[in-house]
């Protein structure tokens, strides 16, 4: 921000102006551009033993061959079977602490913050590490993988001075750091340093949104609300002119240009045709392995496809996925219980996909939210409140508790939860522990902060 | 049973139907659509709209009239790309003719045409339907609510007033979610049509004690016995102030949710939410502290505190100005249209005027349109009305529902477009194109001389002109000589009639058309 007054500026304009400026760093895809060499036998088998779907992709219609073998190609190319792959789940609107993991009669005050909210005594699930906290029963597929050894408990995950707005808070576990300036996503800086320019799916957003925590500077990334339906129908076009139309859309995206409102449009533009491109091999759906079941809902749904996205061998590194709703100022007992069931849930399913298909050594899930939620209730529900509670899930989560429950008796200046662990720090570990790679240059001032063994 | 339980409950359900319509019926009917026209014996059925005529813009001012700023003002050429650009960013584009008549007035009665419009609006051409031929039922039929907006964005003769309804419906952003009762959205959507050029200081008043913001941020939560700080934290936060500037502690926030103690509503299994009120009984009588400021302040004072706020003035111009220029204000121009605003009673009109005058908007960097003005541009060109419930799911697969913002605070105007909504966009255009494409003799017996220069000058046409970049114009050309190789026979015809087809999608499509 050269010409101001930076605190004169809303978020919405900081990122448009971010949006902008990552619009110019990104590569422009060329038409006609070789393809990866020595993948022929790969890509079919990685077509028939992936999914199983190799009929469905013969009867796109509406994807011409081109695309297709350029699909596969680059999939089968760019994307070796060890890399590892980080799912950052995003439960937004400020996910209640006491909730999740539920205080017992230990700590007294519990009762007595929440009249009407506190989970009944003899009620849900105590945790080994810290018998006075139980997960909320309808985090039993959560407390089921965490009895495996394969969850690692931060109960009160934050940052000191905790900001009590959504959208500050948000933005500063986006960004990686304390800064209502930052402007890249942490996951994006990530893909800065260690990604390629031109392969979207390796920051990829499942969801209609784009999660700003994947904002990248110089590399692309994507979107895919549907990744079993990216085709494009064209009324009166169709055959070979059809195919020509379809690459010529995301030529339309390739002219560098000095406006930066046009750069945007263009960089998405030419970022889709690239995504049309890597999709090709799965248009016809997904296939979930014999004795897997998932609940129902869009959530579980794009775990499910990514669990077969993952098998199939497409280039991820990072995923980033939201689930909504937990600004629980009123009704939470109504509301609450049924979005954390889905979400359990889903992601047990999620573990037992990837354990069925053998590769759960391959995915880290990370679980957080902006804030927890203050402990006296308001009456129905909860004010935003600072110390969240968060969980990495996965075969290779080491599974001990980061940081210990502060209690109750003690809370911070605005009445809530204190944080023992920095996000920052839970950054730093995932960089270095399992993503490998040196934190410094993704998290501002990483040397200050203590990282948590979170890799077994 | 407790309303918002009952609430809570009717849009769990409605979430669940929206999430297995999102994008049911038009994979349907694409899959439909497609099958014909692979198989290029089955015509598809046209059920094309009576045309609409062509939007007159309002009786301007005088020749030689002339607006006031504060600031610089435009003194370049104002042609047809000029008025283009203004109907635009500051409506839904032009209709045809709409954008040479702006241009024929000159920029001062331009501008005037769109922010001092006489009398009421008229709405001209067919009036929407759902697709069966019934009319809307906004206040009841899910997603009414979208088409009868997007409706009165297509049809009516003062695009700025329903451009700054859309302003405000993202400034004070209110989502039916929380809501669950969509005549409360439609009695808000009133309140900010009916403000789209007036005070501040009056919107920010009257948004408080709004039914649907109410219920939104919990407002009938907030009583003297158990203060719910929500609506106080984003009316300073989100509407007033903006956060992380110093304007206001955690202190002040508990203080105002305080203040804004009292509102209540009734609940009613026929009625649903009714009688919204101010319940004295309900209010916190004593002393609060805001703003270093102390007084046993009622809710009107509380937010008349923030709009009075010196703060207030650079939130208002910085977030105002963002709607309609690319980039931000200099400093100088800032300060400026700040006096403008509070010496003039926080009207919105002047500084509304000065900034559609400002060079920046004429010269700057383009802005992506927004999705739903996106849509409703397409339809204003097409001359389409809304014909169907279909456009509800079109307008949210390229990101934007109207009466459903994704929070508080708004939508995200640099994140309109990636991956899924560029999908979306170019899925709005098939739809639009459907009942408008090329088919049958018209594609088999199509002009086989054409050349690829001359295919895209007729597609450039017929799509109404727009400001396409010599870069798109070089793209399309080279798809327009690509599609053609190799063909012989019957297909040198027919495939220049897909050609045509295709080029029209490829322009309405292009970056170039998704920008203003």
């Amino acid at each position: 921000m050269a010409n101001c007054g930076c605190n004169d500026y809303s978020r919405t304009q900081l990122l448009r102006r971010a949006a902008a400026q990552a619009g110019q760093g990104l590569p422009a895809i060329e038409a006609g551009m070789p393809l990866p060499a020595g993948t022929g036998l790969t890509r079919r088998s990685f077509v028939s033993r992936a999914t199983g779907l190799a009929l469905s992709v013969y009867g796109a219609a509406s994807l011409g061959p081109k695309a297709f073998e350029h699909g596969i190609a680059a999939a089968a190319a760019q994307a070796p079977a060890s890399d590892p792959i980080l799912v950052s789940i995003f439960l937004s609107g400020g996910a209640d602490a006491l909730t999740l993991l539920a205080p017992t009669s230990a700590h007294p005050q519990y009762a007595a913050w929440r009249p009407t909210l506190a989970l009944p005594a003899g009620q849900g699930i105590p945790l080994t590490e810290d018998p006075s906290l139980r997960f909320h029963p309808s985090l039993g597929g959560i407390a089921e993988l965490y009895g495996e050894g394969k969850v690692t408990v931060m109960p009160a995950v934050g940052y000191d001075d905790a900001n009590q707005s959504h959208f500050t808070s948000r933005h500063y576990w986006e960004v990686g750091e304390v800064n209502p300036w930052g402007r890249w996503g942490w996951l994006g800086r990530y893909l800065d340093h260690h990604g390629v320019a031109d392969n979207p799916l390796q920051g990829l957003a499942l969801g209609w949104d784009l999660q700003p925590s994947l904002a990248a500077h110089d590399v692309p990334v994507a979107t895919v609300g549907q990744p079993d339906n990216y085709d494009f129908w064209t009324p009166g076009v169709w055959g070979e002119v059809q195919d020509k139309m379809l690459d010529a859309f995301g030529d339309l995206g390739d002219p560098a240009t000095s406006d930066a409102g046009l750069a945007q449009a263009r960089t998405a533009v030419a970022a889709t045709g690239r995504l049309r491109d890597q999709l090709a091999p799965y248009p016809g759906g997904f296939t979930t392995p014999a004795g897997v079941t998932y609940p129902n809902g869009d959530f579980a749904g794009r775990l499910r496809a990514l669990a077969a996205m993952v098998d199939g061998g497409l280039p991820l590194k990072v995923v980033a996925i939201e689930s909504g709703g937990y600004d629980t100022h009123s009704n939470q007992l109504d509301s609450l219980p049924g979005d954390l069931l889905e979400i359990g849930n889903s992601l047990r399913s999620f573990q037992r996909d990837l354990e069925a298909r053998g590769i759960q050594d391959r995915v880290l899930v990370h679980v957080w939210s902006e804030f927890g939620r203050r402990p006296e209730e308001n009456g129905s529900g909860t004010d935003h409140g600072a110390a969240g509670t968060g969980f990495l899930i996965g075969s290779k989560a080491k599974g001990e508790m980061v940081g210990e429950f502060p209690g109750l008796a003690v809370l911070d200046e605005d009445d809530n939860l204190r944080n023992t662990s920095d996000f920052r720090g839970v950054y730093c570990a995932l960089l270095e522990q399992w993503l490998g790679v040196d934190a410094a240059p993704i998290i501002p001032n990483a040397s200050s902060f203590t990282r948590p063994a979170l890799v077994a | 049973m407790d309303p918002r339980t009952k609430a809570a409950a009717r849009r769990r359900k409605r979430n669940t139907r929206k999430a297995q319509a999102r994008c049911a019926p038009p994979r349907k009917r694409r899959r439909k659509l497609r099958r014909q026209a692979c198989l290029r014996r089955v015509k598809p059925r046209r059920s094309r709209t009576p045309e609409l005529q062509p939007i007159p813009p309002a009786p301007g001012s005088p020749p030689g009239f002339q607006l006031r700023s504060p600031i610089a003002v435009y003194s370049g050429p104002f042609g047809v790309r000029q008025a283009e650009r203004l109907l635009w960013r500051a409506g839904f584009g032009p209709s045809p003719g709409h954008a040479q008549a702006l241009a024929a007035m000159g920029l001062h009665r331009a501008v005037a045409a769109l922010t001092r419009p006489d009398g009421p609006a008229t709405l001209t051409g067919a009036e929407p339907t759902d697709g069966d031929g019934n009319p809307l039922a906004p206040e009841d039929a899910y997603g009414h609510d979208h088409l009868w907006w997007l409706d009165r964005m297509v049809r009516t003769s003062q695009p700025l007033v329903e451009r700054m309804t859309l302003v405000w419906h993202d400034w004070f952003s209110t989502s039916n979610d929380g809501v669950g009762q969509q005549s409360l959205m439609l009695a808000q959507n009133e309140l900010f049509r009916r403000s789209a050029f007036g005070s501040f200081d009056q919107l920010a008043h009257d948004v408080t004690q709004d039914p649907a913001m109410i219920v939104w941020l919990n407002l009938n939560e907030n009583s003297r016995w158990s203060p719910n700080e929500n609506y106080a934290r984003e009316l300073m936060e989100l509407f007033t102030l903006g956060a992380d500037r110093g304007a206001y502690t955690e202190q002040d926030v508990r203080n105002l949710a305080r203040a804004l103690t009292g509102f209540d509503f009734e609940w009613s299994d026929e009625l649903g939410m009714y009688d919204f009120r101010y319940v004295p009984a309900r209010h916190d009588n004593g002393s609060k502290t805001v703003f270093g400021q102390t007084g046993a302040f009622t809710w009107e004072q509380g937010v008349a505190m923030c709009v009075h706020h010196p703060m207030h003035p650079s939130f208002f111009v910085n977030k105002l100005w963002s709607y309609f220029v690319a980039t931000p204000p200099s400093d100088s121009d800032r300060h400026a249209l700040e006096s403008l605003y509070a010496s003039g009673g926080y009207q919105v009109r002047p500084v509304l005027e000065a900034i559609l005058l400002h060079p920046d908007f004429h010269t700057g960097p383009r802005m992506v349109k927004p999705p739903v003005v996106y849509v409703a541009g397409l339809l204003r060109m097409l001359q389409r009305s809304i014909d169907g419930e279909y456009w509800i799911w079109y307008s949210d697969g390229a990101g934007q529902r109207l009466f459903y913002p994704p929070d508080v605070s708004g939508w995200d105007d640099s994140r309109w477009l990636d991956t899924s909504t560029v999908r979306g966009r170019f899925d709005v255009v098939s739809q639009g194109l459907s009942d408008r494409y090329l088919d049958g003799d018209a594609v088999d017996n199509y002009d086989e001389t054409e050349t690829p220069e001359g295919a895209v000058a007729a597609a450039r046409a017929w799509a109404g002109d727009p400001n396409l970049t010599a870069e798109t114009v070089g793209v399309l050309t080279a798809f327009a000589a690509s599609a053609l190789a190799g063909a012989g026979g019957w297909q040198l015809s027919t495939y220049r009639g897909l050609r045509q087809n295709a080029l029209r999608h490829l322009i309405l499509a292009s970056p170039d058309y998704q920008t203003s």
